[in-house]
């Protein structure tokens, strides 16, 4: 409402904060179902033994919730509120912005519904029927014409590189989704994919890890180039260093999917072009790390006392890592021991937990009092507490991951002088068990400090009120 | 076989890659050579946000070193193995060569070790320790999963350890079925026997072979109907192992038991099939699984 009474000198903030409130909400809600299916990996018995509390359908219901409702809402919230501040104009189309949130909670409910039913393409971060992605297909064109409608209004010459990141992000999710969500329709919430065989196979896989190259590494960079420089109060440290990671970083991603298909019916000649330019694409990753990390140089002293910017800087650590363990396990030999283990478990939460999870919530921390007109969150050492919660539980979680995937992978080659495997693959799972434990343990963790964000954040929204802020004058030489 | 529809794939592929990995260098060469003129405050002078500033800083050079070696590597990687379109790269690799290579050596490697059990018979190996555990971790590894770890079979899976044998349980029976796999096949005989009653009537005289649950009335109208059974089960219903016929009247029923279960039979026929293990197992492994087998039933 404020939006509609706001003079044209304002923000559009109402739908920043609606995004904000349900990313905090469908973070608590995506995290639990992971710490439900990790339990029921420990106690099979937690299945209950009906179809809709599976594992097999609450796993892909965790996954679309952590990455589309979490994930997806931190990235509307943030690129909205990012794009007006950095063009220093308000949204274009206001109201298609509204839309977007509805319409993307109505996904996200539909997904909810639908994925415990039992409705699924079968396609791994692509499982919701084609109803269901013909509905994200349109709220995606919405965004990204409330997105580069705003960059195309903008007050300032030069666009800021946080955009080039949310531009690239936007663009290439939509490309991913309509082309590997093809599919002939067989009834109401069934249908048949557009592809067969290893081709099926090689584009799932080219969306697939786009989804973490494009969804969950450009978008999230485009975050950390506002709210790192921002929250530390410091100039971003190398603007060379942004155009050669982001033009290398958008280019070479695109090839890197083949590697998730190594020694299967995919030629030989594609997976070595995958592993080849997953290791290249190694540099390119780094390029945003450093560039987020030394921004700090100057305000290294500012991390004993501010826990918001100790949850930027060491998402930017475990983005570090992980974008190092990646190309690692994209070799085709490392990948021999750890494809199929949970090695690469534990290798996508640590850059999903560690990376994803610590710069949204850094960045929600530092938008919800700015958007509720208060001078900081309700309490200070509530996120405190949330920080070290989160990264005990993410150490938790995926060293014990290393160590049951390499311990697995180890388990399944072990030969006997006779030629006979040593170990049978129940006697691989059974050892799992206390990994297993402990990975729980870390999960539990990681949920108690996000619920302990959302009392945080309902706390600050209601002692404060949706604030009205006014778009500063265009500084002289920009 | 080609993997692809014509020449033009190749060329493209090598062509977009060759020019990607350049175009990398070519990004990072151009940009490091940029020369950076900062203001005062040592940013490039733009501002959004009234504090949002930039530093030009030159690119780290263990960076700029770092990225040089990767692409370094991707293009020694693409001459050495295949990657660009159709060319096969210069150590001429294959996953399937690999396969077929690690396979080859590790057969090698286990000669040694099977060679004094290659000249014992089967009745020898089945009384011998060692055979009989290497046997018992061949038959874990590649028979347990139809068969059960007991070798007590389960319904479509045949018990080991019983003296039934569909197609026989001598050493070289043995060993022909694991070698190439078996086919059971029993085509659907409802219109042979006749009617529905009929039906019913012969299911149970098979009954009454093996001294079931049977009804005897019904049993009696069967037993003439029978005869287009005989000519695989034979006459007396005890089977044929030439054919893979299983015995009648034993009371072991593979597909299940009863009447129902039966008739379900003579109906619709069955099609069973044991995997041949020729590709998967040496001669002489099969040699020492087999010994493991015609141990459980001849202690």
């Amino acid at each position: 409402m404020q939006d509609l009474n706001a003079s044209s000198n304002t923000y559009s903030d109402g739908v920043i904060r609606q995004f904000s409130i349900m990313a905090v909400v469908w973070g608590v809600v995506g995290m639990l179902m992971g710490v439900i299916i990790a339990a029921q990996l420990v106690w099979p018995e937690l299945n209950l033994g009906l179809p809709w509390t599976s594992f097999g359908r609450l796993r892909p219901l965790h996954t679309n919730a952590v990455i589309f409702a979490f994930g997806g809402c931190t990235l509307f919230a943030t690129s909205y509120y990012v794009v007006q501040r950095t063009c220093q104009t308000k949204l274009f189309m206001p109201k298609l912005a509204t839309f977007t949130f509805w319409a993307w909670q109505l996904v996200i409910v539909s997904a909810a519904i639908s994925l415990p039913l039992g409705f699924t393409q079968g396609k791994e971060y692509a499982e919701l029927e084609w109803p269901i992605d013909l509905l994200i297909a349109v709220t995606w064109i919405c965004y990204a014409i409330v997105f580069f409608g705003t960059v195309g209004i903008r007050k300032v010459k030069h666009i800021y590189v946080a955009n080039w990141f949310f531009g690239a992000f936007i663009i290439t999710v939509a490309l991913l989704h309509i082309v590997n969500s093809a599919a002939m329709p067989a009834g109401f919430m069934k249908s048949y994919s557009a592809y067969a065989g290893v081709q099926d196979a090689m584009v799932q896989w080219w969306y697939g890890h786009n989804a973490v190259g494009f969804f969950l590494t450009a978008g999230f960079l485009g975050i950390m180039y506002y709210f790192v420089p921002k929250q530390a109060g410091r100039p971003v440290y190398s603007y060379s260093l942004s155009i050669v990671h982001f033009w290398a970083l958008i280019f070479t991603y695109m090839w890197a999917g083949p590697h998730h298909l190594h020694y299967t019916a995919l030629p030989d000649w594609t997976q070595s072009l995958g592993m080849a330019f997953s290791l290249v694409l190694l540099a390119p990753s780094w390029g945003g790390m450093i560039n987020g990390i030394m921004t700090m140089s100057g305000a290294w002293h500012k991390l004993r006392t501010d826990p918001i910017l100790r949850f930027l800087i060491v998402s930017l650590s475990f983005y570090g890592m992980s974008t190092f363990e990646g190309p690692m396990m994209a070799i085709k030999t490392v990948n021999s021991l750890s494809h199929y283990t949970d090695w690469t478990v534990g290798h996508v939460h640590s850059g999903a937990l560690g990376w994803v999870g610590l710069v949204s919530m850094g960045a929600i921390y530092y938008m919800i009092p700015r958007l509720f007109g208060q001078k900081q969150m309700y309490s200070i050492k509530a996120i405190e507490l949330h920080f070290w919660l989160a990264t005990i539980g993410i150490v938790l979680y995926i060293a014990a991951l290393w160590i049951s995937g390499v311990m697995e992978g180890l388990m399944w080659r072990a030969i006997n002088a006779d030629g006979t495997l040593t170990y049978t693959f129940v006697e691989s799972v059974k050892a799992k068990t206390p990994y297993y434990i402990t990975r729980m343990v870390g999960g539990l963790l990681y949920l108690s400090g996000m619920s302990i964000m959302l009392w945080n954040v309902i706390k600050t929204a209601t002692s404060g009120k949706a604030a009205i802020n006014a778009i500063p004058a265009v500084t002289a030489h920009a | 076989m080609s993997d692809f529809t014509s020449n033009f794939w190749p060329v493209f592929i090598t062509a977009i890659s060759l020019l990607g990995i350049f175009g990398c260098a070519l990004l990072l060469w151009r940009t490091s050579k940029i020369k950076v003129e900062n203001t005062s405050d040592g940013t490039n002078g733009h501002v959004w946000d009234e504090d949002l500033r930039e530093m030009n800083n030159p690119l780290p050079r263990w960076w700029v070193g770092m990225f040089i070696l990767t692409i370094l590597f991707a293009l020694f990687y693409l001459s050495a193995y295949p990657g660009l379109g159709s060319y096969a790269g210069t150590l001429g690799w294959t996953q399937n060569g690999q396969y077929d290579q690690e396979i080859a050596d590790a057969n090698k490697a286990l000669e040694p070790l099977y060679a004094k059990y290659t000249a014992m018979t089967t009745e020898d190996l089945a009384k011998n320790a060692d055979a009989k555990a290497i046997g018992e971790r061949l038959f874990m590894n590649n028979c347990s999963q139809c068969h059960g770890s007991d070798a007590k079979g389960s319904r479509g899976f045949p018990n080991l350890a019983d003296q039934d044998w569909i197609h026989g349980g001598s050493p070289e029976k043995i060993k022909e079925t694991i070698t190439g796999g078996r086919i059971g096949m029993m085509p659907p005989m409802a219109a042979a026997v006749g009617n529905a009653e009929d039906v019913k009537n012969v299911a149970n005289y098979v009954l009454s072979l093996s001294g079931s649950m049977h009804d005897s009335g019904r049993a009696g109208l069967g037993k003439e109907k029978f005869t287009a059974c005989a000519a695989c089960h034979g006459a007396d219903g005890k089977g044929n192992q030439a054919i893979g016929a299983p015995n009648l009247s034993d009371r072991i029923w593979l597909h299940g038991a009863g009447e129902a279960a039966i008739i379900k039979r003579i109906n619709e026929g069955k099609i069973n099939q044991m995997p041949a293990q020729a590709g998967r197992l040496t001669d002489a492994q099969i040699h020492v699984v087999a010994a493991y087998v015609y141990g459980l039933s001849n202690k």
